[in-house]
C-alpha cells in the first residue's frame, strides 16, 4: 500500500512529467490561455492517461512487442474519441472552446500518455498502473492550472472569466499585459517554473 | 500566387513551434546538436508531405459529413468524421515505419543518433496537428494540402536548427545550475517565438 502511495505521489513533485520528465508540452501550452480550457484539458488528459494505462496494463502480455506502438495509440485513440465526443455533447452547456478540439485530438500524441505507457505501464500490474496514469494527470494538470491562473489573471485580468481585478485599478492607469498572452510566454513562464523548482531539489540539476 | 502566399504564411506566421507549440517534445530533446536536429527535421518534412495530402483525401472522400456521396444516394447522409482521428493517426504510425526502415537501411548512422525519437516522430504533435489542422483549414484540393504540408514541415525543420545552433553555443556560457539544460531552452525558445511574432499580420 505504501507503493502505491508512492506511485502516486512521486509525479507530482518529485517526477512531474512537465517540469522533471519534458513530456507533454505540445498541447499544454496552447490551452493555457483561460484557466477553464486548461483546467478542461487536465481532465481530458487525466482521464486519458489513467484510462490507457489501465488498458494497456490489462493487455501487456499479449501485445507482441514489435507492433506495440500501433496498439497503444489505438487503445489512445480509442479514449481520446470517448473524451472528444463527451465534450461535444456538453459543449453547448459549459461553452466549452471550439479551438480546443484541435488540442484534444492532440492528447493522442501526448508523450505523457506514451510515454507512461512505455515506461510503466508495460511492465507493471494494472492498479500501480491507473494510480501511475492518474497521478501523471494530476501532475500535468496541476502545471497546467499554475500557468493558466498567472496568464489569465495577467493577461486579461480575469479568472474563469469572471472580472478580479476591479475597475478601479484600471482607472489608476493599471493595464493588461498583452505579452501574458502571447505563446511565447508561456514558455518562458515554464522556464522560471523549472527554475524554482529545481532551486529547491538540487537533485534535479543538469550538470 | 495562393499557393506561395500559403507556402510563405505556414512556415512564418503559422510556424509549427512558434505560434502552436507543436512537437515540442521532440523539439527540445533532439534539439543538442545541428546535425541530429537537421535529420529529425527532414525526416519530419517528409512524413508531413506525405501523410498530410493523403489524410486530405481520406477526410474528403471517406470521413466528412456527407463525404461517401460517391458510393451512391444511400451514402450521402453517412457521417464518420468521429473516426479521424484513429484513421489519421494510422496512415501516420504506417508511414513512420516505412522512414524507419528506410533510414536504418540506407543512413545508419543517422538512424543510431536519431534513436529512440525515430519512431516517435509518430507520435510528433506536429504530424497529427498539421492534419487536424488541415481539416479545420477546409483546403479546396490536395495541391493546398501538400503545400501546406511542406510549408509547415519547413516551419518547423528552420526551428530546429536554429534552437539547435543556439544551443550548441549555450553550451559555453554561465547559465544558473538550477536554470542549466532544459530551463534555459524553454526561455530561449520563448525568445525566439517573440522573435517570430514579427511576421504576424503579414499577407502575400
Amino acid at each position: 500500500m505504501a507503493n502505491l502511495k508512492e506511485t502516486f505521489l512521486s509525479p507530482i513533485l518529485k517526477g512531474n512529467p512537465i517540469t522533471v520528465l519534458v513530456l507533454g508540452i505540445c498541447s499544454s501550452l496552447a490551452v493555457t490561455v483561460e484557466l477553464k480550457g486548461a483546467l478542461v484539458m487536465a481532465l481530458s488528459v487525466t482521464a486519458v492517461t489513467a484510462l490507457s494505462s489501465l488498458v494497456c496494463s490489462l493487455l501487456r502480455n499479449t501485445i507482441p512487442s514489435r507492433v506495440r506502438i500501433i496498439v497503444q495509440l489505438v487503445v489512445v485513440a480509442m479514449m481520446v474519441i470517448l473524451v472528444d465526443q463527451l465534450l461535444k455533447a456538453f459543449e453547448a452547456t459549459y461553452a466549452i472552446d471550439k479551438s480546443l478540439s484541435v488540442y484534444i485530438g492532440l492528447i493522442i500524441t501526448n508523450c505523457i500518455v506514451m510515454g507512461r505507457i512505455e515506461a510503466y505501464a508495460l511492465g507493471n500490474k494494472p492498479l500501480p498502473s491507473l494510480v501511475d496514469g492518474f497521478a501523471n494527470g494530476l501532475g500535468y494538470g496541476l502545471i497546467l492550472v499554475i500557468v493558466a491562473f498567472v496568464r489569465e489573471l495577467l493577461g486579461s485580468g480575469t479568472l474563469f472569466g469572471f472580472q478580479v481585478i476591479p475597475q478601479f485599478c484600471y482607472d489608476l492607469g493599471y493595464v493588461n499585459n498583452g505579452l501574458v498572452i502571447l505563446p511565447p510566454f508561456a514558455l518562458i513562464f515554464i522556464g522560471c517554473i523549472i527554475w524554482i523548482h529545481r532551486s529547491f531539489d538540487k537533485d534535479l540539476q543538469e550538470k | 500566387m495562393e499557393y506561395l502566399s500559403l507556402f510563405v504564411k505556414s512556415i512564418f506566421v503559422d510556424n509549427m513551434i512558434f505560434a502552436y507549440f507543436l512537437g515540442m517534445c521532440s523539439y527540445l530533446a533532439v534539439s543538442k546538436n545541428v546535425k541530429t536536429a537537421n535529420g529529425l527535421g527532414l525526416a519530419v518534412i517528409f512524413v508531413l508531405l506525405c501523410t498530410l495530402p493523403l489524410n486530405y483525401l481520406l477526410d474528403t472522400y471517406v470521413l466528412k459529413p456527407g463525404a461517401l456521396a460517391w458510393l451512391g444516394e444511400s451514402f450521402a447522409d453517412v457521417d464518420l468524421s468521429f473516426l479521424s482521428f484513429i484513421i489519421f493517426i494510422a496512415v501516420i504510425a504506417a508511414f513512420v515505419q516505412l522512414v524507419e526502415m528506410i533510414v536504418e537501411k540506407f543512413l545508419p548512422a543517422l538512424y543510431s543518433s536519431l534513436g529512440i525519437f525515430l519512431p516517435l516522430i509518430a507520435v510528433n504533435c506536429a504530424i497529427l496537428g498539421g492534419s487536424l489542422f488541415m481539416q479545420q483549414k477546409d483546403f479546396a484540393n490536395v495541391g493546398e494540402s501538400a503545400v501546406y504540408a511542406l510549408g509547415s514541415g519547413f516551419g518547423w525543420y528552420l526551428a530546429i536548427v536554429a534552437l539547435a545552433a543556439i544551443r550548441e553555443k549555450l553550451a559555453y556560457s554561465h547559465v544558473p545550475a538550477p536554470l542549466k539544460g532544459i530551463g534555459i531552452t524553454f526561455i530561449t525558445v520563448g525568445l525566439m517565438g517573440m522573435a517570430f511574432m514579427i511576421f504576424m499580420g503579414i499577407t502575400l
